[in-house]
């Protein structure tokens, strides 16, 4: 049996180096403007710098997979649609993509690319996977983080694409593609602009006695007492007064590890697994992905996987294994 | 038993009275402009961001900094902790920390999350600064050691020597941290969820 392929991401090209001599098989990246779902400030390929990505990848046996993976906006289709043509000419090896128009798009213009269907298009059903893979050949599909362990299992069973899963990394609100918090409290979205949370919209400040206050648009996130381990700024891991209590009433700030599930992702089917961070640094990449490169060959080479903390890394210090293992009603 | 190596300096060093500035700005300013001639692309991934005035404020150490990473005119100058300064967007925490930060080893938001590095103001801006230096390669020994010219040799020698001592202490660290974590029990896992 090959090993699962370990899909690391890149928010810049030094991250994309990292990455690469860390173990990646294939690095994810996207360009500099609104059809990539990480569109933040400082992020991001220029076209030349996608071009030496690539490049630098595949000279050392790696893949580039890009994502255009936003929702094109009416009338303006023609940004998404360069983006498919730059990304094809470049020589990419898969386009991961989530709006059906650039779907579309990609496979009339361009029919021997390999398309991957994006987290961002929520497909979790055999229903919704088997059309993107009967109507435009969708090779494989990113699963939303809606599925345990044995859904995904039996996913499997009924289609006849590719699965990636994320092992590791920043947890969304089990919503990909649907959600609307970001967009509610500052007009702009992952899903259309690239940006959860858009950092021109938050702000911090400092209480005497070492309070902190994070707030998004006209929102108070949350309140971190003096050391208390701190999250990102988003309102599906805002902490609010509710029926009485004060509590994370969507998600606490924690983040996906499930290194210890390698074995059954691979029983189950899947192909390839995901680590999210393209906003983070290289010095996350570096280790990451070195910590999850070992233990995809151990598991090749031994059948077991060596237990792999990296809370220091994780948002509030804290990690979970997600839905995979659905211990909640 | 040995310790860690301390995160930030004693509080006596912040306690110090200011150095004189008029000796450090020439230096800095020197930093700067070498850091623009040896990443330009760092200056370029900025953009627009490169207009904005940032204050640097290494939390253990009698001085701060304003930065203005502006390609046509960069600017680092040292200041007092007592002077009242202008800026758009502040990034603070312990010297190490930042440098740690600035040289790749340490990743922004996990300093973040810790509540070691805390920033205030134009929170884009912060990002696009982290984003546009961790793309650089920075290693800010090696830019003081092309600000220092002939001296530089030394220095690097002296580096090469103390390299396997401080990678021993890192080791020593992280082996410490890893103690410290497998006492504690393991990272908390989310087992339940609000009704």
């Amino acid at each position: 049996m090959s090993a699962m392929e370990l899909v690391c991401p890149a928010g810049t090209p030094a991250a994309l180096r990292e990455a690469i001599e860390a173990g990646a098989h294939a690095v994810y990246c996207g360009f500099r403007d609104e059809t990539n779902a990480r569109n933040f400030p400082g992020l991001n390929f220029s076209r030349p710098e996608m071009e030496e990505a690539i490049d630098f990848a595949h000279g050392r046996g790696a893949k580039v997979l890009v994502a255009i993976n936003t929702f094109a906006q009416a009338g303006n289709m023609k940004l998404w649609e360069q983006a498919v043509d730059d990304a094809a000419a470049m020589g990419a090896d898969a386009l991961i993509l989530a709006d059906l128009g650039v779907v579309d798009h990609a496979r009339a213009r361009h029919p021997d690319q390999r398309l991957h269907l994006s987290v961002q298009a929520s497909a979790s059903s055999p229903e919704a996977i088997g059309f993107y893979v009967r109507e435009f050949g969708i090779r494989r599909v990113v699963l939303p983080r809606v599925l345990t362990l044995p859904e995904i299992a039996a996913l499997n069973e009924q289609i006849e694409c590719e699965t990636e899963v994320f092992v590791f990394g920043g947890l969304c609100v089990m919503a990909e593609g649907r959600c609307l918090l970001s967009s509610y409290a500052t007009g702009k979205s992952p899903n259309m602009n690239g940006v959860c949370s858009p950092p021109s919209h938050v702000a911090y400040s400092e209480r005497d006695g070492g309070e902190m206050v994070s707030r998004l648009g006209n929102f108070t996130i949350n309140t971190f007492a003096a050391g208390e381990k701190a999250g990102y700024p988003t309102l599906c891991k805002g902490r609010f007064e509710a029926a009485g209590r004060r509590l994370y009433v969507f998600e606490d700030p924690t983040s996906l590890n499930a290194v210890d599930m390698l074995a059954e992702f691979r029983d189950a089917g899947v192909t390839a697994l995901k680590i999210e961070g393209r906003q983070r640094s290289k010095a996350y990449v570096r280790q990451v992905v070195g910590d999850f490169r070992r233990a995809v060959d151990a598991l090749q080479t031994t059948g077991e996987t060596a237990r792999t903390s990296l809370a220091s890394l994780s948002e509030g210090a804290q990690e979970t294994q997600g839905v995979y293992r659905k211990t909640w009603r | 038993m040995a310790l860690p190596l301390p995160e930030r300096a004693p509080d006596f060093v912040r306690r110090l009275p200011t150095p004189p500035l008029f000796l450090l700005r020439p230096v800095f300013q020197q930093l700067m402009a070498g850091l623009l001639r040896r990443h330009p692309r760092m200056f370029a991934r900025l953009g627009e961001y490169g207009q904005r005035t940032f204050l640097i404020d290494p939390v253990d150490m009698p001085v701060v900094f304003i930065m203005k990473p502006d390609a046509a005119r960069p600017r680092l100058t040292p200041h007092g902790r007592g002077e009242a300064l202008a800026w758009e967007a502040a990034v603070r925490g312990p010297l190490l920390k930042l440098v740690s930060m600035v040289n790749g080893e340490e990743d922004g938001d996990a300093l973040f999350f810790t509540r070691d590095i805390v920033i205030e103001g134009d929170t884009e801006a912060v990002l696009a600064l982290r984003n546009a230096i961790d793309d650089a390669g920075i290693d800010l020994v090696e830019e003081v050691e092309a600000l220092l010219g002939p001296l530089a040799g030394p220095l690097a020698a002296l580096r090469a020597r103390i390299a396997p001592l401080l990678a021993g202490l890192e080791r020593l660290r992280a082996g410490l941290a890893r103690t410290r974590e497998a006492k504690e029990g393991t990272p908390g896992s989310k087992t339940e969820r609000p009704a």
